[in-house]
C-alpha cells in the first residue's frame, strides 16, 4: 500500500466555481437516481483542476455536502487512489515510469535527468516552483519505453538527453509535444514493420 | 504469419484515422442493425462457438459469461461494464483500441448490451489515459450525432447510453468486483464472490464486466462469423490477439497475431529479435508481470496460448511479453516487480499487505547479496501464505512471479546469498523466528 498524508498547510475555504459546477452537474447525471455518489471520483478530479492540481480538505467537505454522503467517505477515496494530489505539486507535474518493462529500457536514466534538472528528491517542487516529479507505477505504455507522463501528457521512446532537453522547455514554460521521441508511428516495430503494409502505402 | 485481412485490428498503428467514416471503411457500423435482429441466443450462441476467451488476464470464455445474464429483467435494470483499468506491467494493448479503434469497442458494447439486456454501459478508463479517455469520449460523441447509440441506436430498436468513468491511479481497480466499488464511488476494494457479478454486481444489479479488447472483436466475430475465428488458433484457444512485446528487444511493438503463434517467431520477426542475440535472452515474462516467468531454454518451442503457458507453470494473462537479456539482473526485475505489487495492494486482506512488502525487501536484499541462506526458503513460504488466502487474485498476482524466479532461478540467488543465518539453531528460540516456519515442522 502506498502512504498518502494530507498537506499540512491546507486552505480554509474551498468551493466549485460556475463552471466547474456544471461539469459537476453533467457527471452527476450519468449515474442513475440517488447514486450520486458514483461522481465522487470524477468531481475529486474537477476539484484537483480548479486548485492548482492538488485536493484540499475544504474541498474533500464541499464534495461531500454536494453529493450528500459523509465527509470520510470522501477521504477514503482521495487517499485511496494515487493519482489525487494531497499537497501541492509543479504546474508541471512530471511523473516517470520506473517499472521493470521501462527499467530495464533505462527508466533509470531518467531519473537521473529528474534530479539534476528539476529537484534532488521526489515530491520537491523546482528552484522556481513550477515542476515537480515523481517515480510511479506502470503507466501502460510499455512498447515505448522508457516514458513518463507530464499533466496529462505521454512523452514516448526517451533517454536522458531527450528527457533533459523537454525539462528545458518545461521550465522555460513551454509545453513540449508528446508522443514519441524517436519520430516512431505509435505502437508500430519501428523500422521492422512487416503487417497492414498496404494500408501504410495506402 | 497472420494473413492482413485476418487481423481484426486494421487500424492499431493509426495508418487511417478514427472517425466513424473511415471506420465504416473497415467495416464497422455496416449491417449493425441485422446482426441484432438475428436475436439475442443468435449473437451468444455466435460467441460461444468462437471459443472466444476473454482477452484481460483470466481467459474465461465470453459466451458463457454473457448467459450467465438473468434471461429476462426484472425489477433490476442490467449493467455492461468495459474495463479499461489496463495497469499490468508489460500490458498496452487496450490503449491502442481506445485511441485508434475507438468504433469497434462502441459497437461492441452496443452488441453486447443487447444481448445481455443492458440499457447503461460504464466504460472505466484508468485515470492516466485520460488523452485515450478524451479520444473515445469524442468518439462517443460522434456516434451519439451519428444515432448510433442513444435511442434506438444505430436502428437497431435498442437503446443505449455509453458513459466513461475514469478511475484513479489504482492498480486493483482492474479486478472486477474492485472496479464495481469504484464506480459506486467507493476505495477499489474487492468484493467476495459470490455473489457474482453476472446476477449482485454494479448498484446490487446483474452486470457483466468485458475487457476492452473481447468486446472490440466481437462484432468481426458476429460479421465473419464464429467458425471463422475458431478456425485460427487451435482447439480452446481461437482467434487472434494483440501481443505487446516489450523489454530487450530491438524492436519492441503491438502486434496482433493469431493464438498458437511461437513466441520465437513473435521475438524475432516482429519484435526484430533479442538485443544482442538469441543466445543473449535469459528470460521472458509471457504475459504480464502477473505470470511467472520462463527460462531460455523453453522459450524455444514455447507457444503462445492459455492453455500450453498454463502446461508450463505460467500464463497468457494479458499477453504482455516482456523480454529480459543476460545484461539484466533477473533478481532486481523481480524485486521491481515486488515493489510494484507492495505498491498496489489495497490493503483489504493481511496476507496480501503485509506480504508484498515483504517479498520485496527480501528481493531488495537478495539482488544486493544481503540475506541470508535460510530467507531463500523463506521467501518460498511467503509466497504460498499469500496465494490462496486473499478475497481477489492480487495475491497470485504478486506471488507467482516470486515463485517463479525461485523455481528457474534458485541457484543464481542462492550463489550469491550465502551468508549463515544470524539465529542458527532456531528452534530454541521460538519468538526470534516464524512461527510458520516451525510448524511445517512440527506437523
Amino acid at each position: 500500500m502506498s502512504l498518502r498524508r494530507p498537506a499540512k498547510n491546507q486552505p480554509k475555504k474551498f468551493e466549485f466555481n460556475s463552471s466547474s459546477m456544471d461539469e459537476a452537474k453533467k457527471i452527476i447525471s450519468n449515474y442513475p437516481e440517488g447514486k450520486q455518489q458514483s461522481a465522487v471520483m470524477a468531481l475529486l478530479y474537477i476539484a484537483q483542476k480548479q486548485n492548482d492540481n492538488w485536493i484540499p480538505l475544504a474541498a474533500m467537505k464541499h464534495i461531500a455536502k454536494l453529493l450528500d454522503m459523509p465527509y470520510i467517505k470522501v477521504y477514503e477515496v482521495a487517499t485511496f487512489y494515487s493519482m489525487y494530489n494531497l499537497s501541492p505539486v509543479g504546474k508541471y507535474f512530471v511523473q516517470v515510469c520506473t517499472t521493470t518493462p521501462c527499467m530495464i529500457r533505462g527508466a533509470n536514466k531518467l531519473v537521473e535527468a529528474c534530479k539534476e534538472k528539476i529537484s534532488e528528491d521526489e515530491n520537491m517542487l523546482s528552484s522556481d516552483k513550477s515542476c515537480s516529479w515523481m517515480e510511479v507505477e506502470c503507466l501502460g505504455a510499455c512498447v515505448n519505453a522508457p516514458m513518463l507522463q507530464i499533466n496529462d501528457d505521454y512523452y514516448e521512446d526517451l533517454d536522458k538527453e531527450k528527457t533533459i532537453e523537454i525539462f528545458e522547455k518545461i521550465l522555460k514554460g513551454e509545453t513540449p509535444k508528446p508522443g514519441s521521441y524517436r519520430g516512431r508511428l505509435n505502437t508500430e516495430p519501428e523500422n521492422n514493420r512487416k503487417t497492414l503494409m498496404d494500408v501504410k502505402n495506402a | 504469419m497472420l494473413k492482413d485481412q485476418d487481423r481484426i485490428f486494421k487500424n492499431l498503428y493509426n495508418d487511417m484515422g478514427t472517425d466513424v467514416k473511415s471506420a465504416q471503411t473497415r467495416g464497422d457500423w455496416v449491417n449493425t442493425s441485422d446482426l441484432i435482429a438475428k436475436g439475442r441466443d443468435w449473437i451468444i450462441n455466435e460467441v460461444k462457438d468462437s471459443q472466444l476467451r476473454g482477452r484481460g488476464g483470466a481467459g474465461f470464455p465470453t459466451g458463457l459469461k454473457w448467459s450467465f445474464a438473468p434471461k429476462e429483467v426484472r425489477s433490476r435494470p442490467h449493467y455492461l461494464v468495459i474495463n479499461a483499468d489496463e495497469s499490468e506491467p508489460g500490458t498496452c494493448k487496450d490503449r491502442d483500441i481506445l485511441r485508434f479503434e475507438p468504433h469497434k469497442l462502441i459497437e461492441g458494447c452496443l452488441i453486447a448490451s443487447y444481448a445481455v439486456q443492458a440499457h447503461v454501459c460504464y466504460i472505466y478508463i484508468r485515470g492516466e489515459y485520460f488523452i485515450e479517455g478524451q479520444k473515445l469520449q469524442a468518439a462517443i460523441d460522434e456516434a451519439y450525432e451519428k444515432n448510433l447509440i442513444g435511442k434506438n441506436a444505430a436502428s437497431t430498436g435498442w437503446d443505449l447510453d455509453i458513459y466513461i468513468h475514469y478511475g484513479a491511479g489504482a492498480y486493483i481497480c482492474g479486478e472486477e468486483t474492485a472496479l464495481l466499488e469504484s464506480i459506486e464511488g467507493k476505495k477499489g476494494q474487492p468484493r467476495l464472490k459470490p455473489p457474482f457479478p453476472a446476477l449482485i454486481g454494479l448498484y446490487g444489479c446483474p452486470t457483466i464486466i468485458n475487457n476492452v479488447e473481447t468486446i472490440a472483436v466481437v462484432p468481426t466475430i458476429l460479421r465473419r462469423g464464429g467458425k471463422w475465428f475458431s478456425s485460427l488458433g487451435r482447439e480452446k484457444n481461437t482467434g487472434t490477439k494483440i501481443f505487446c512485446i516489450s523489454g530487450n528487444v530491438n524492436n519492441p511493438c503491438n502486434v496482433e497475431e493469431e493464438m498458437n503463434i511461437p513466441l520465437k517467431e513473435l521475438i524475432e520477426v516482429h519484435a526484430g529479435g533479442v538485443i544482442g542475440g538469441w543466445e543473449n535472452l535469459q528470460a521472458v515474462i509471457p504475459g504480464g508481470s502477473s505470470m511467472p516467468l520462463i527460462p531460455k531454454e523453453k522459450c524455444e518451442t514455447l507457444t503462445m496460448d492459455f492453455d500450453s503457458l498454463m502446461a508450463e507453470k505460467s500464463g497468457l494473462g494479458t499477453a504482455g511479453i516482456v523480454v529480459i537479456n543476460k545484461d539484466q539482473d533477473i533478481i532486481k526485475c523481480m524485486a521491481r516487480i515486488a515493489r510494484f505489487y507492495k505498491h498496489e495492494s489495497c490493503g483489504q486482506c493481511t496476507p496480501c499487505r503485509e506480504g508484498s512488502g515483504w517479498m520485496w525487501r527480501m528481493l531488495e536484499r537478495m539482488a544486493n547479496g544481503e540475506a541470508t541462506k535460510d530467507e531463500v526458503d523463506m521467501l518460498g513460504d511467503v509466497t504460498n501464505q499469500i496465494a490462496g488466502h486473499t478475497i481477489c487474485a492480487f495475491g497470485e498476482g504478486s506471488s507467482w512471479p516470486v515463485q517463479g524466479l525461485l523455481r528457474h532461478f534458485k541457484k543464481e540467488i542462492e550463489k550469491r546469498n550465502n551468508l549463515d543465518p544470524i539465529v542458527q539453531k532456531r528452534n530454541n528460540i521460538p519468538y526470534l523466528v516464524d512461527q510458520h516456519l516451525l510448524d511445517k515442522k512440527n506437523a
